[in-house]
Parts: structure tokens; C-alpha cells; sequence
């Protein structure tokens, strides 16, 4: 739809803002004919440097991991090509962990992408619809034979993420300013992230609980849930993932696979 | 009483009636919260950018919900792109509706600027030019935002770094044309007048002089930083980054002399302070305000 | 119940009755429990919870200000300087990169 005539004025001005090769729009002036080039370089500023801060509020971690100048420079790449598409500014980034995936300068961090996936949970949970979390007592009404075809209802705020590498954590020890040790970035590790009221919480899963997990909050019953577990690591520990999701705040309530 | 629910919880009792009168408030900064809760003094309002409030749960309505019981809130929008020349966004105007309904601000407040063209957001308060065609479209969102709120928009005069060579009216004219069109009030930003004024190299009482302040509602006061343009002239950037500067503080007094107390904001968004110092400056500007209390007319005194 | 199911219903019983009985009895583990927890690496527990970081991640807000730090022109990737990831380890070696592969 092309603007009304008198109304040309944001096409004109926004295709520079995130092309500093593009010159300063024809149609602004600095007062009494002055030139309007630094002047229309603090918008592409605000505009640059608000959007790459915004990337380093929902990634503090990725952040911290590669330094602040490395950071800004990728995330400027980032900025230019993918810039957000809503005013919710929380909502933005979503695309980030596969651009780091692709980064030709991050390739020898192949976990920064996971970490950047688990950052992004992390903060889809913290604005997640609120929700009660399941009380064990609707649990413990359940009669035996309704167990194998029990479906949990999940939380908006539930996920569960899986990495070839060691993403809890590296995420968990650069998400503060604690010093961090020597970490192994081999060990294959899976989240569960989940929010109360008021916390996030991010959980490293015991082998089979992320199979356990996914089959849960994906809506399968519980019966092919854990045989799924098991089938993924032998000494999957049916209780002790049941009592954990429960305690992890991961469902809302149940439904009975009951056909009548 | 849960405060967890899935569906849209019901509005929160309008506490504090329309107009709150000659009170300083702050913006309201997530990490000041545990000091204002532990606060005794009750008096001030707060201010918050709508959409960081949009999300569908979580701590940040947590924060807001215990705020709002105690304070009178103003709700600043910052992304509804009224100056662009695209229809809005019927999906943010919704979003916006339902965050007035549900806590029931006394004060609603939206930019003359735009931030989004076509599919992109640029999340920064971009200029317009001021002509017939621009009075036009910003009057038609206005309305719309109006209709949808049901109740007046204040609406926000912008700092600017350039000029249109297309504009035709002043901005205080385009101003004045379009609160008289739409019938909406006006928040006066002291800071930007005197960023504007400077960038563009007219006195900041001159537009002061040309501005409706009968329409004004609310004031903002924030603090700038010092840039160059391409002649090595004073370019000042409004960066809400620290105190509100002595040149405002005067402008300010001036305004307030004219048109008698309104509720007035401290905005601090960048290198933010400790509370005792935004609670400071809030202070300061309630000082100027209560010296100009017997000039109010009686009935917008004490209204909550 | 049917024999599709792997996991009989007797045993999910057995699972559940011992899940309620953990959620009735556990309390939340004291910060030095799971600081242990996590160092020990106690794959077989289900896992425990990080918390405490909404401080520093509550997510980006929008602004209605404008910035006076100057970032817009740069064009090129920079090396990773003072990051944390020359502690991250592969077994091939390959730790972080600190110049261009």
C-alpha cells in the first residue's frame, strides 16, 4: 500500500538508520540550512545502540562469554539484517541463536548458540502467562489403572531444551559476575526451565528426564512417557522425574485419557 | 487471595481519581522496588512504558501490582508509531486498551513521533514533519487510541535533532491544532523543549510562550548530553541519564508559574540511580511545586 | 491396561505413590545442598534448580530517550577479548576463539 501523498516521509527516513553506507535522507535539515549529517547520525545511533543493548538483556550470558567488544560487533551484524519486527522488545532476538549458530566467528564456540537458546527460555518463562501449578494431591486422586493414559497439562512458562554440550552450565556460571572455573564443554546436558510467581529456575535434567519431559509437555501420556525414558537411558527413574516436574512447577493439571 | 490466574484478571479499583493535581512522581525502575515498598512516604506517582508491561505474566505484573496498590500510576507509551503515516497497529492498540483497563492509570500519555515503518521497529522516537497531511494522520491515530481507552491521551511534544524542509507549521502550532481537533491533553516535556530549542536555534520561551498549556497535564523533566553537530554547534541529546539540568529547573519554575501545579515526572532511564537520588530530584521538582500551590484552582487541588 | 505400554501399571503406581511421598516429605535444599549438589554433578538426582538470577536478566525494556554512547558504524567482527570462554573446554582442545579460524 503506498503511502497517501504528503505521508512519504518514513520511507524516506528509515531505510538509512541501520545502513551507515546509505547517505543522510534529502528531505531533513539542520535549522537555517545547516547540514543534518551528525544530526540524522543520532537517530541511526539511538536506533544501533538500543537494539544491540536489547541483545545483551536477553543475553547476559552469550554476553559475558565473549566479551563485551566481540558481543556488539556480532550483535550489530545481527541488528542490521534481522532488526525486530514487534514493539515488544522481549520478543526480540528469537533468531539470534541460529545467526551465532552460523557466525563464521563464533564456530569454535559451537555451545554458544545452546547457551543462547536456553537465554531465550529463560526469558519466554519470565513473561509467560501465569498459571497455579499442579497440587500432587490431584495426582494421588488418580486411580491406578488411569495412570498409562494420564496427560499433564503444562505450564505456559514450561520448556525443556537438549544440547550436545554442556549448555546448564556454561549458562549457569555466566548468568552473574561469579568467577568462572574450567568447564568441560563436552558433556551433553538438558534444561528444564520453569517460572513460579516470581522465579525462573532453570534445572539440569538426569538422563531420560528430558525424553520424560518433552513427551509430557508435548501432551503424551504418561505410560508412553516413561517407557519413552526408558527406552533413552535404562536407569531412568520414573518417581524421582515424576516428583522433580511436579516440584519444578512444570504442569498446571491433568487430564484424564479417560475415553468415557 | 491468588494472585496467579490465567485469565485477565479483573481491573484494580480506580484508588486515586483523575487529576492526582500538583504531585512529583518517577519512572519506575524494577531494581528501585524493594526501597519504594520499604518507604514510608506514600506520596508521588510512578510512571511506566506500557509495552514493557505487555507481556502475558510474570514478575514484571508482580511489580506493578504491588506499585499500583499504593501509588497513582501513569501509563507512557512509547511504541504506537502515532506521527508514522502506517494505519496502527490494531494488535498494539489492543494490548494498550486492555493494560488501561486492567490498572486503570491515572494518567495515559502516548509521543509525537513514530518508531516502526513497514515490517521493522527501530525502538527510538522518530520525527515527523509538521504539515496538513502529518496534522491529519496523527489526529485520525489519536482518535483511534482514544476510542479504544475511552478516556483522553496525553499527548507528548518530541526532542528532535532535525528539521523537515517539507514542515509548514511550527511544532507548537501542529501542537496546538491537534489537541484542539482530538480534544486530548498534552504532556509538556520541559527537557525536550529545551533540547529542541537549542538543536534548532529558537528560545525555548518563545515556544513555551506559543505552547497550549492549558491543555497540559503532566510534565516531564529528564536530563541531557552534550554532543556536536556538523558545524562543532551544541547538539543536545535527551539521554535521561542523569540530573535534571539548572536551565530546566528554570523553564520549568516558569511553566508551573503559568499554569499552576501539575502532576510532574523525574524521568531517569539510562546509568540509573539509587533511589535516594531519583527520589531526590522528585523531591526538588515537588518543592517548586508546592511554592506554586496557591495558585491552583481549588477544585484540582487534593483530588485523591 | 493394555500391553502396549512398556511400563506396566503397577509399576507407574509403585512411581507415582513413591513421587507424593518425595513431594510430601522434600523441602527445598538449602543453597550449600545445592551448590553440592550441582559440583558433585549428581547426574542420577533430577536436577536442581539455578535460581536467583532474575536481577541481572530481567530482559531488555523499551526507551523513550535517546543514547549519547556513539556505536553505529563499526562493520567488522571483533576478537573475543576478556570473555569467559577461554574456560570453556573441548577435548579436542579447542577452547574459545581468540583469533580468526
Amino acid at each position: 500500500m503506498p503511502p497517501e501523498p504528503g505521508l512519504c516521509f518514513a520511507a524516506s527516513f528509515a531505510p538509512a538508520l541501520l545502513d551507515p553506507a546509505r547517505s543522510t535522507p534529502e528531505l531533513v535539515t539542520g535549522p537555517n540550512g545547516k547540514a543534518a549529517d551528525r544530526r540524522y547520525d543520532v537517530y541511526r545511533n539511538n536506533v544501533t545502540v538500543s537494539l544491540i543493548d536489547a541483545l545483551a538483556a536477553i543475553y547476559p550470558a552469550v554476553q559475558r562469554i565473549t566479551g563485551t567488544d566481540f558481543f556488539r560487533a556480532m550483535a550489530r551484524f545481527h541488528v542490521r539484517s534481522n532488526p525486530p519486527t514487534s514493539p515488544l522488545l522481549f520478543e526480540y532476538g528469537r533468531d539470534f541463536p541460529e545467526f551465532i549458530e552460523a557466525y563464521e566467528h563464533a564456530q569454535d564456540m559451537p555451545w554458544l548458540a545452546d547457551v543462547a537458546r536456553l537465554e531465550r527460555a529463560w526469558l519466554d518463562a519470565y513473561h509467560a502467562a501465569d498459571a497455579a501449578p499442579l497440587s500432587p494431591a490431584r495426582l494421588s486422586a488418580v486411580t491406578p489403572e488411569h495412570l498409562a493414559d494420564l496427560v499433564f497439562i503444562p505450564h505456559p512458562a514450561a520448556r525443556c531444551l537438549r544440547s550436545d554440550y554442556a549448555a546448564v552450565t556454561i549458562f549457569a556460571a555466566n548468568r552473574d559476575n561469579a568467577p568462572v572455573m574450567r568447564i568441560d564443554a563436552s558433556t551433553p546436558e538438558d534444561a528444564l526451565i520453569t517460572r513460579g510467581e516470581f522465579d525462573v529456575a532453570v534445572r539440569r535434567l538426569p538422563p531420560g528426564g528430558a525424553v520424560f519431559a518433552r513427551h509430557l509437555l508435548s501432551g503424551r501420556p504418561l505410560g508412553e512417557a516413561a517407557a519413552a525414558a526408558l527406552e533413552a537411558a535404562s536407569e531412568f527413574d520414573i518417581a524421582a522425574n515424576i516428583a522433580g516436574l511436579i516440584e519444578a512447577g512444570a504442569f498446571t493439571s491433568l487430564c484424564c485419557g479417560d475415553p468415557s | 487471595m491468588s494472585t496467579i490466574k490465567s485469565a485477565p484478571p479483573a481491573a484494580l479499583p480506580l484508588r486515586f481519581a483523575t487529576p492526582i493535581g500538583g504531585v512529583a512522581g518517577t519512572s519506575f525502575k524494577p531494581e528501585h522496588l524493594p526501597a519504594i515498598l520499604e518507604a514510608k512516604n506514600r506520596r508521588g506517582f510512578f510512571e511506566v512504558h506500557a509495552e514493557n508491561y505487555m507481556g502475558a505474566g510474570g514478575p514484571p505484573h508482580r511489580a506493578l501490582e504491588a506499585i499500583r496498590r499504593d501509588h497513582p500510576l501513569s501509563l507512557h507509551g512509547v511504541c504506537m508509531s502515532i506521527g508514522g503515516p502506517r494505519p496502527l497497529d490494531k494488535a498494539h492498540l489492543a494490548r494498550f486498551r486492555s493494560l488501561v483497563a486492567r490498572y486503570q492509570p491515572a494518567l495515559v500519555s502516548e509521543h509525537l513521533a513514530w518508531s516502526t515503518h513497514e515490517t521493522s521497529f527501530f525502538n527510538d522516537l522518530l520525527p515527523l514533519p509538521y504539515t496538513a497531511a502529518t496534522l491529519a494522520c496523527v489526529c485520525d491515530h489519536i482518535d483511534q487510541v482514544q476510542e479504544a481507552t475511552r478516556r483522553p491521551l496525553l499527548l507528548e511534544n518530541p526532542s528532535t535533532y532535525l528539521a523537515f524542509r517539507e514542515s509548514s507549521m511550527r511544532e507548537t502550532e501542529f501542537i496546538r491544532a491537534v489537541a484542539e481537533r482530538t480534544g486530548c491533553g498534552l504532556l509538556l516535556d520541559v527537557n525536550n523543549v529545551f533540547i529542541s530549542a537549542t538543536n534548532h536555534g529558537y528560545s525555548a520561551l518563545d515556544y513555551l510562550a506559543d505552547f497550549p498549556l492549558s491543555r497540559v497535564e503532566e510534565i516531564h523533566l529528564a536530563g541531557h548530553a552534550e554532543q556536536a553537530d556538523d558545524e562543532g554547534d551544541l547538539l543536545l541529546i535527551d539521554s535521561h541519564d542523569g540530573p535534571v539540568t539548572d536551565a530546566v529547573w528554570k523553564l520549568y519554575e516558569i511553566v508551573i508559574r503559568r499554569r499552576g501545579p501539575v502532576p510532574t515526572l523525574i524521568e531517569w532511564d539510562s546509568k540509573i540511580p539509587d533511589w535516594p537520588v531519583l527520589q531526590a530530584e522528585a523531591a526538588a521538582a515537588q518543592a517548586i511545586l508546592d511554592r506554586h500551590h496557591s495558585a491552583v484552582p481549588a477544585g484540582e487541588r487534593h483530588a485523591a | 491396561m493394555s500391553a502396549k505400554h512398556a511400563v506396566t501399571s503397577l509399576v507407574l503406581a509403585g512411581a507415582v505413590s513413591t513421587a507424593l511421598a518425595t513431594l510430601a516429605s522434600a523441602g527445598p535444599l538449602t543453597k550449600a545442598e545445592a551448590d553440592a549438589a550441582i559440583a558433585a554433578k549428581k547426574e542420577k538426582c533430577f536436577g536442581v534448580a539455578l535460581k536467583g538470577q532474575n536481577d541481572c536478566a530481567a530482559g531488555p525494556g523499551t526507551t523513550c530517550q535517546g543514547t549519547s554512547t556513539v556505536d553505529f558504524q563499526g562493520n567488522a567482527w571483533k576478537f573475543v577479548q576478556g570473555g569467559t570462554c577461554t574456560s570453556i573446554e573441548l577435548p579436542n582442545g579447542k577452547k574459545g576463539s581468540l583469533k580468526p579460524v
